[in-house]
């Protein structure tokens, strides 16, 4: 019960955070320096191993569906089920994970050590709300990144696919068949869903991170603690938002 | 947001600081017991007090980092603890730690107030940044991080950093400790020197006895959370209190009972 009460009054405080965030959305062009800084921090240093992971998803997706599709004799569509796994669902959430795993994780070790060297008080009494120049560039950086990264996560989860399908004996789907039954199958709403949950994991993992950074106290040890909390409080709210997301969404 | 040109710093008033009643306690710790007294608008206010007596708890109320379990904090006609009042009166906090933001240049730390308050183009703040330096002697420091400098140099970084503010009211949390002699006397110099040519309004704590009655208009001594006294220096060098002449000269006793365990157990 009372862990249940912490975590209604966190909540809140996350909320409130992300409303006075939202106040000071007219300085964004003049933080454009940060906000460009934020997008390299969370775009480009995830980019290699989205990139990387997704290739490897697709490849295994279309190994076990090739295994479990031949009984079926419908082989020929795992262009299809590849596809569609990897736009409505795989590649958003590998893309959360990736980002709560890289950049939500920095995030939060930053922002609590801010607050630990009492940075954050230092921001404070010189009249710098501290929700201006560290949560609303990160936050904007994700909204503009996260359908980018998904993007090159799906694109690479399909050819990692369409290898796997050409080159393995069992299964040997030529990559121009492959091709054509994922387009085939694929509606631009598939797409504009993936995107949606992807923006929607972005922004409530970047969210997360910076109020856990932020409501950091006491000493350098509790840095770590907010670490560990952050990523756990992440992964949950993506894969359980997830299912609420589909439930809409179909 | 944004925050109007205020007016050049000789033509802004000068704000006075009243403490009523003020108690805090931190879970059942009563850390502040009934503190009140008042730093008059333009003087250089000095808090004196043993380590642990609640003097950084104090100023942080002050700032409105710390709201009173009861009693009031006023800034002026404001009330210290609303965050509006910070956007009304420049105040700037020296930390005891220093604070600086440990991701930027020395000279950024130092810029960030003035380009977030958007005080004039990027000259005019190089111009404002450069003086505080030089002031400090710190413009050999400009384009280092803060973790190459050493604790010296960061306190002086730290109250560079206030200067640039071009403050109202000016806190500075033991600016002398940890500091040679000499630079302890540049700050101290730096410290009356504002006073003269602003109208700033200066709260000091420290433990440095010479500093507090050299330069302080006033002085006031915390122990245990309570205000033990409050008078110009003169007061306390005339004091007839034991609890304050002992904490001003402090006698050294070796034959004080406490040292008795350790010559028993050298025997
Ligand atoms: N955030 C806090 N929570 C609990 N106790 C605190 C906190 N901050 C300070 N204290 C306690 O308040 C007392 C006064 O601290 P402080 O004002 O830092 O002393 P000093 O006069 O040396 O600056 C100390 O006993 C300290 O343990
Ligand atoms: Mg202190």
């Amino acid at each position: 019960m009372k862990q249940f009460i912490a975590f209604c009054e966190s909540f809140g405080s996350a909320l409130c955070m992300l409303g006075r965030s939202a106040c000071y959305i007219n300085t964004l062009p003049r933080q454009f320096p940060r906000f460009i800084e934020q997008c390299y921090m969370i775009g480009y240093t995830t980019m290699p191993i989205v990139t990387i992971l997704c290739f490897f998803i697709g490849s295994a997706l279309a190994q076990q569906s090739g295994y479990s599709m031949e009984n079926f004799g419908a082989k020929q569509f795992i262009g299809a089920l590849v596809g569609l796994s990897m736009v409505r669902e795989l590649g958003p959430v590998m893309v959360a994970i990736l980002v709560a795993g890289r950049v939500g994780s920095a995030i939060t070790a930053e922002l609590a050590s801010m607050k630990v060297y009492q940075e954050v008080d230092a921001l404070v009494t010189m009249d710098i709300p501290p929700e201006r120049i560290l949560v609303l560039p990160r936050l904007a950086a994700v909204l503009v990144m996260m359908p980018v990264l998904t993007v090159i996560a799906n694109l690479c989860g399909w050819y990692g696919g369409a290898l796997v399908c050409q080159y393995t004996k069992s299964i040997s789907v030529d990559s121009q068949s492959y091709f054509a039954v994922l387009k085939r199958f694929m509606t631009a709403r598939d797409i504009s869903d993936g995107l949606l949950k992807a923006e929607v994991f972005g922004f409530v993992v970047i969210t997360i991170c910076c109020h856990i950074g932020l409501s950091t106290r006491g000493g350098p040890r509790e840095i770590g603690a907010s670490l560990t909390k952050a990523i756990v409080t992440s992964l949950i709210f993506i894969l359980v938002l997830d299912y609420f997301i589909n439930e809409i969404l179909i | 947001m944004s925050t109007a040109d205020p007016a050049p710093l000789s033509l802004r008033q000068t704000v006075g600081i009243t403490v009523a009643h003020l108690t805090k306690k931190f879970a059942n710790v009563t850390v502040l017991n009934d503190v009140s007294f008042e730093v008059r608008p333009g003087e250089i206010f000095c808090l004196m007090g043993p380590s642990g007596s609640g003097k950084t708890v104090l100023l942080k109320h002050i700032v409105g980092l710390e709201t009173p379990t009861s009693g009031q904090v006023r800034i002026g006609e404001f009330d210290a603890s609303d965050p509006a009042t910070r956007a009304k009166v420049r105040l700037a906090f020296v930390f005891q730690a220093g604070a600086l933001f440990n991701s930027m240049t020395v000279y950024d730390n130092l810029a960030l107030y003035p380009r977030e308050h958007r005080l004039g183009d990027e000259k005019d703040i190089r111009e404002r940044v450069m003086h505080a330096l030089s002031i400090l002697s710190l413009e050999k420091a400009l384009n280092k991080m803060p973790s190459e400098l050493s604790g010296g140099m960061k306190r002086r970084v730290a109250i560079a950093r206030a200067l640039v503010m071009e403050p109202q009211l000016l806190l500075y949390d033991e600016p002398t400790a940890e500091l040679d002699p000499i630079l302890g006397a540049t700050i101290i110099e730096i410290i009356a020197t504002l006073r003269e040519h602003t109208a700033v309004t200066s709260l000091v704590v420290t433990h440095d006895r010479s500093l507090a009655l050299s330069i302080a208009d006033r002085v006031a001594i915390i122990m245990d959370g309570r205000i033990r006294a409050v008078g110009v220096p003169e007061d306390f060098k005339r004091t007839t209190d034991p609890v304050i002449t002992n904490f001003l000269s402090p006698l050294i006793d070796l034959k004080h009972p406490r040292f008795k365990q350790l010559e028993n157990d050298h025997e």
